[in-house]
């Protein structure tokens, strides 16, 4: 049996269906857990995706991992289950390794695959710059998945949902605000992301970056520089040492392509990179190249856009 | 306050992936190794400056080989009191974890501090594990940390923007970008970490519960394709149809 973990607080994210998808690749049975506040219908939809019975505690509110481990440990013990799932985003970086400490069970972090034959699963390493196969010990199994590894599938029809309460304990962290900006698509979930560095000259330009990303339903990012000298806020800036991210497209506008911005990118499937320097290092890792001017580039991209989106409805 | 910062090493940024034995182990020839940066800007300098304001002590602690001490020495450069080192090669997360709770429980910290996650390895997993392992809170990938009296107030990143939260001590945090910046050693904190107390501990038996059996190098990109700056109805197509992405 496999236990899927999710956070339902705002709904059934993408990265919840894809757990719930990778699950049933593993086992024909899939137990999701979940804690929070989307609605019973809501939650039965995730049969359709592999599940075979949902429980949820809506007494949990998912700050503290501590929590979320006695109750996945507890859940886990009762199903019986051999295999949880996390996506390895904030929550599975959070309660999967306590998890492993929990249960002994050894923890695969970062897969981006369904395990090799040999049982070993691939997990990207040295920040995406290499492939590793890891392998449990032990007779219990955590995986947490790479967001966008996987896409979600509709193999079966809503099933039951149950709920569950008294098997977390109390909380010890005490969430005193939550401050999300409004409108905009979290970074970690974009499927398509605009992207802008110093080439850009100035904040005052970003409007285009910012059409362009609308033009697509794309999320907006930036490089270090930009975030550091304040053109854009902190939680757009994309590479080592801000977010890791892993779109089916990412457009660099005006970003040379420096090997710490590259570790935070090289997980996207396609990359487009636009800049008037031809030695630009990251053409090296784009796919599609444009040489030449953002300012005179990207309008006319933004142009191109809205003609085939027009030409799609 | 009484702080310890677990630190790990990691290759420089620049030093070039390969792998030997087989493609089964890190090739090490010619790597260089540093403090794992997340550790280091992040977990040991906020450490430090919380010792500057409130007092206390600052103890930083590696799971590692004799070879490694250089690191440590550069962390006590950086303004760490004392060191520990546990005496291993480590090569699974558990393992690291286990030993550094069990040495950390008969000490009595109020706050233990980690890295986000390794820059070779990316796991994220050591500071979750000692906090289980330690029984204790554990705020994840916190971007700001102050302290007040027993009460730990803290930023951390969450999907789409920003928590706070409070949590009493003793806690684990494990820290991102924001914590703190970069701390350059000074010639006086290079001197005073050769006498800096070094404490080298034998590790516990502990059976990893992972481990990595090969590695490949991703597939290298075919060359880019270059698009006209002025046919931009061009790129469009080509992501519609040949990527397949728009």
């Amino acid at each position: 049996m496999v236990l899927v973990y999710i956070n339902s607080t705002t709904g059934l994210s993408k990265a919840a269906l894809e757990t719930v998808t990778y699950g049933k690749k593993l086992s024909g049975g899939v137990t999701v857990i979940t804690n929070g506040s989307a609605s019973n219908e809501q939650l039965a939809q995730l049969g359709e995706y592999g599940a075979s019975k949902v429980l949820v505690d809506r007494s949990v509110d998912g700050e503290d991992p501590q929590q979320l481990a006695r109750l996945i440990a507890a859940v886990a013990d009762q199903v019986a289950a051999s295999t949880v799932i996390f996506s390895h985003d904030i929550y599975g970086k959070a309660v999967a390794p306590r998890l492993s400490v929990r249960m002994n069970a050894g923890l695969i972090a970062g897969a981006i695959a369904v395990p090799e034959a040999d049982g070993s699963v691939k997990v990207n390493v040295f920040s995406g710059k290499a492939v590793g196969f890891v392998k449990v010990a032990s007779a219990k199994q955590i995986i947490s998945l790479l967001p966008n590894s996987i896409q979600p599938e509709k193999t079966g029809s809503a099933c039951s949902v149950e709920e569950t309460n008294g098997l977390a304990g109390t909380s010890a962290i005490k969430v005193l605000e939550t401050k999300k900006p409004e409108g905009s698509i979290p970074l970690p979930e974009a499927e398509l992301v605009v992207s802008a560095g110093r080439g850009l000259k100035g904040p005052e330009n970003w409007g285009m970056i910012e059409e362009l990303a609308t033009a697509l339903g794309a999320a907006t990012a930036c490089s270090r520089p930009v975030a550091d000298i304040g053109w854009r806020p902190h939680h757009e800036h994309v590479g080592q040492t801000g977010v890791a991210i892993r779109p089916n497209l990412y457009i660099a506008v005006g970003i040379s392509g420096a090997i710490q911005h590259l570790a935070g990118v090289n997980g996207s499937k396609v990359i487009v990179v636009v800049n008037t320097d031809k030695e630009a290092p990251f053409f090296k890792a784009a796919d599609y190249g444009v040489v030449g001017d953002a300012f005179e580039v990207v309008p006319r991209l933004v142009e191109a856009v809205k003609r085939f989106k027009a030409t799609q409805h | 306050m009484n702080i310890l910062v677990c630190i790990s090493k990691a290759p420089d940024t620049t030093s070039k992936i390969a792998f030997t034995n087989n493609s089964t182990q890190f090739d090490e020839n010619g790597v260089q190794y540093i403090v794992n940066p997340y550790d280091e800007w992040y977990a040991l300098v906020r450490a430090l400056e919380l010792k500057e304001t409130i007092g206390g002590n600052v103890t930083i602690v590696t799971v590692g080989t004799a070879a490694d001490e250089s690191i440590i020495r550069k962390a006590l450069a950086i303004g760490a009191d004392e060191a520990v080192r546990i005496d291993a090669d480590p090569k699974d997360a558990y393992f690291v974890a286990m030993q550094i709770s069990s040495y950390a429980k008969a000490k009595g910290f109020d706050l233990v501090m980690t890295g986000k996650e390794t820059i070779n390895y990316n796991g994220s997993q050591v500071g979750g594990m000692i906090a289980e392992a330690m029984d204790l809170p554990f705020v994840s990938l916190a971007t700001k940390l102050d302290v007040n009296g027993t009460k730990l107030t803290l930023e951390r990143e969450i999907v789409g923007g920003v928590q706070v939260v409070e949590v009493s001590t003793p806690a684990v945090v494990s820290c991102a970008k924001g914590m703190a910046e970069q701390r350059i050693p000074n010639m006086r904190g290079i001197m005073a970490a050769r006498t800096k107390p070094l404490t080298v501990i034998p590790a516990e038996a502990v059976a990893d519960l992972s481990s990595y059996v090969s590695y490949i190098m991703p597939n290298a990109k075919s060359s880019v394709k270059m698009i006209d700056p002025s046919n931009m109805d061009e790129l469009v197509a080509l992501l519609h149809n040949e990527a397949k992405v728009i």
